[in-house]
């Protein structure tokens, strides 16, 4: 600040100078008044809380424990397959519908308005819709096979233990895709039109232009979406936990609602180790996020 | 010709979207103006539809029901505060990083987005614990200030990202006539940065209306919690008035639907260019 202020002679120095040295005293006062509360509530709320759980997971008899609960290694496995089909299955939906929705049509966008309420309605009341609707003896979809296919016995959506982990990942994929969707529509909004155009005179198919624009345009979007998006159905809860509560018989777990059990069963220490076993997993997602949203934040 | 078959294949992919889209949506509205029969028939339309369920709820007329009002109420409280808190704390810190260029300012953005980062269910298990040490478990004190620290790292981004936009030669205009750093975030900073700030305090005020998790945690007493773990205390119960619920479900999903309907230019434009931009 004070090299502008020397840059610039027509300016009566002396006024000047004193304002931009009190000024410089006064910021850096209500920089710190300022940052002062956010700094507050991180303490507390992130820093202390996170810092006390890893206190508590220097306990080695909390993983000797957790080693031996047999529903731990299957809920690791499920975690790790969730993780997997819902990912990928949930950006490979969004990567074909963002080439939908950038169609610019009216009805189009009254159709992505549409497609958003997933996104902005709260879990509880539409999960357990879902919920009502999958009961195998009563809900909608059994009784609606019944009513035209006759088919008796419809599938146990959420009695047989494949079938309701899938439908956990169905249920988490149809609440999460229409923000990844949305990204990715802006993604593509951002890309030149006029790349499109010039490869269409040259007689590109759409085939070739989403594999040398679109995707080339695209990829690193895609990529970081894709970590951000593992992080929260790392911690995504509800569509597990609303729709089976982890069950059949224990059997559909995944790490946060077994961290939230054991918590529940007041086995405090045995919550925590069940997420600090994640750590591995998490912490590489963390540091490379970090590095390129505070990248993007320059 | 070509032009028929483009419209011909964007509807053929339109068709399954809005099924999958709408399916649960019309369910739920389905079971909220079904009875008792209609409901557990699986019926694709109620026999003879009723707004019964809906006077059972306003009445608050059965047992499962009975804070129906108090739970709306706190579902309201909690979601303003947070949405008010998170701005404030929001707005000066990214005016503390941005404008003033404070010291220290861009790792402590930086530490905020770890938070950001930290899988929800994974940091509500330590919260909770720090809760109980400071003695704010089942206060909706505690629910308010979790989820300020949640909502609040993705605020300072975005508003630090639109304040990174302000023309420089603003400040040092209003520097040079003396005006002091308050003067400056109240009369140039402030004006400028109200579209950003309204998407951030309608984003802080949806997540915490939406939030069941923390609630669910920090939260027991029947009379505290919001709706939404109102709604979900009935869930180990297998003969629960579903049509009921859903009809209260319904009431609950109203305001946010139309909060985001209302302010959606908005909110799309300024959720998803920050996460671009990355």
């Amino acid at each position: 600040m004070t090299a502008t202020t020397m840059a610039a002679p027509a300016l009566p120095a002396s006024k000047s100078s004193d304002a931009v040295s009190g000024h410089t005293r006064d910021r850096a006062l209500w920089g710190a008044i300022m940052l002062a509360p956010y700094v507050l509530v991180f303490a507390v709320m992130v820093v202390y809380p996170v810092g006390y759980g890893l206190w508590l997971g220097l306990n080695w008899n909390s993983y000797r424990a957790l080693f031996a609960d047999p529903i731990f290694i299957r809920t690791v496995i499920n975690t790790i397959v969730f993780l997997f089909v819902a990912v990928n299955l949930k950006f490979a939906i969004a990567l074909v519908l963002s080439g939908f929705f950038v169609a610019q049509r009216a009805w189009v966008r009254f159709v992505l308005v549409l497609f958003i309420l997933p996104w902005a309605v709260p879990s509880i009341p539409t999960i357990l819709s879902f919920r009502v609707m999958l009961n195998p003896e009563n809900g909608m979809i059994n009784q609606q096979l019944f009513h035209w296919f006759g088919i008796v016995e419809g599938p146990g959506w959420l009695t047989d233990p494949t079938l309701a982990f899938c439908m956990s990942i169905m249920v988490h994929i149809w609440k999460s895709l229409p923000f990844w969707t949305l990204i990715l529509v802006t993604g593509r909004l951002a890309i030149a039109q006029d790349l499109y155009e010039a490869a269409s005179v040259d007689g590109a198919s759409k085939w070739q232009q989403f594999k040398f624009i679109t995707w080339p345009s695209l990829a690193t979007l895609y990529v970081t979406s894709t970590m951000l998006s593992m992080i929260w159905t790392l911690g995504d809860f509800n569509s597990v936990y609303l729709l089976t509560g982890g069950g059949p018989g224990d059997l559909n777990h995944v790490l946060s609602t077994l961290g939230i059990r054991y918590m529940r069963n007041n086995n405090l220490d045995l919550g925590i180790a069940s997420i600090i076993i994640a750590m591995p997993l998490i912490l590489p997602m963390v540091y490379f996020m970090v590095k390129r949203l505070s990248k993007g934040a320059e | 010709m070509k032009k028929v078959l483009d419209e011909g294949k964007l509807i053929l992919i339109a068709i399954p979207v809005l099924l999958w889209t709408l399916l649960p949506i019309y369910h739920l509205f389905v079971l909220s103006i079904s009875n008792q029969e209609s409901m557990l028939a699986g019926k694709l339309w109620p026999d003879a539809p009723t707004l019964q369920n809906f006077q059972i709820v306003f009445k608050q007329q059965h047992y499962y029901l009975t804070n129906f009002w108090l739970q709306m109420f706190n579902s309201f409280f909690i979601a303003i505060a947070t949405g008010m808190i998170t701005l404030l704390v929001a707005t000066f810190a990214a005016f503390a990083i941005s404008r003033l260029r404070v010291k220290g300012g861009r790792t402590i953005m930086n530490l905020a987005l770890a938070t950001y980062l930290i899988p929800a269910a994974f940091l509500a298990i330590p919260m909770y614990k720090a809760m109980g040490s400071y003695g704010l478990l089942n206060t909706q004190t505690a629910l308010i200030l979790a989820m300020v620290a949640l909502a609040s790292p993705y605020a300072i981004w975005v508003l630090k990202q639109a304040s990174d936009k302000l023309p420089r030669e603003l400040d040092e205009a209003a520097i040079m006539d003396g005006a002091t750093s308050l003067q400056l975030f109240r009369l140039v900073y402030l004006p400028l940065m109200k579209p950003s700030m309204v998407v951030i305090g309608i984003y802080a005020l949806l997540l915490a209306w939406n939030e069941y998790l923390y609630a669910f945690l920090l939260l027991s007493s029947e009379r505290a919690v919001p709706l939404a773990v109102g709604l979900g205390l009935f869930l180990s119960a297998d003969d629960a008035p579903w049509n009921l619920l859903m009809a209260a479900g319904l009431l609950y999903a109203i305001p946010p639907a139309v909060i985001y309907y209302g302010f959606r230019k908005n909110m799309v434009g300024g959720l998803t260019a920050g996460a671009v931009k990355s």
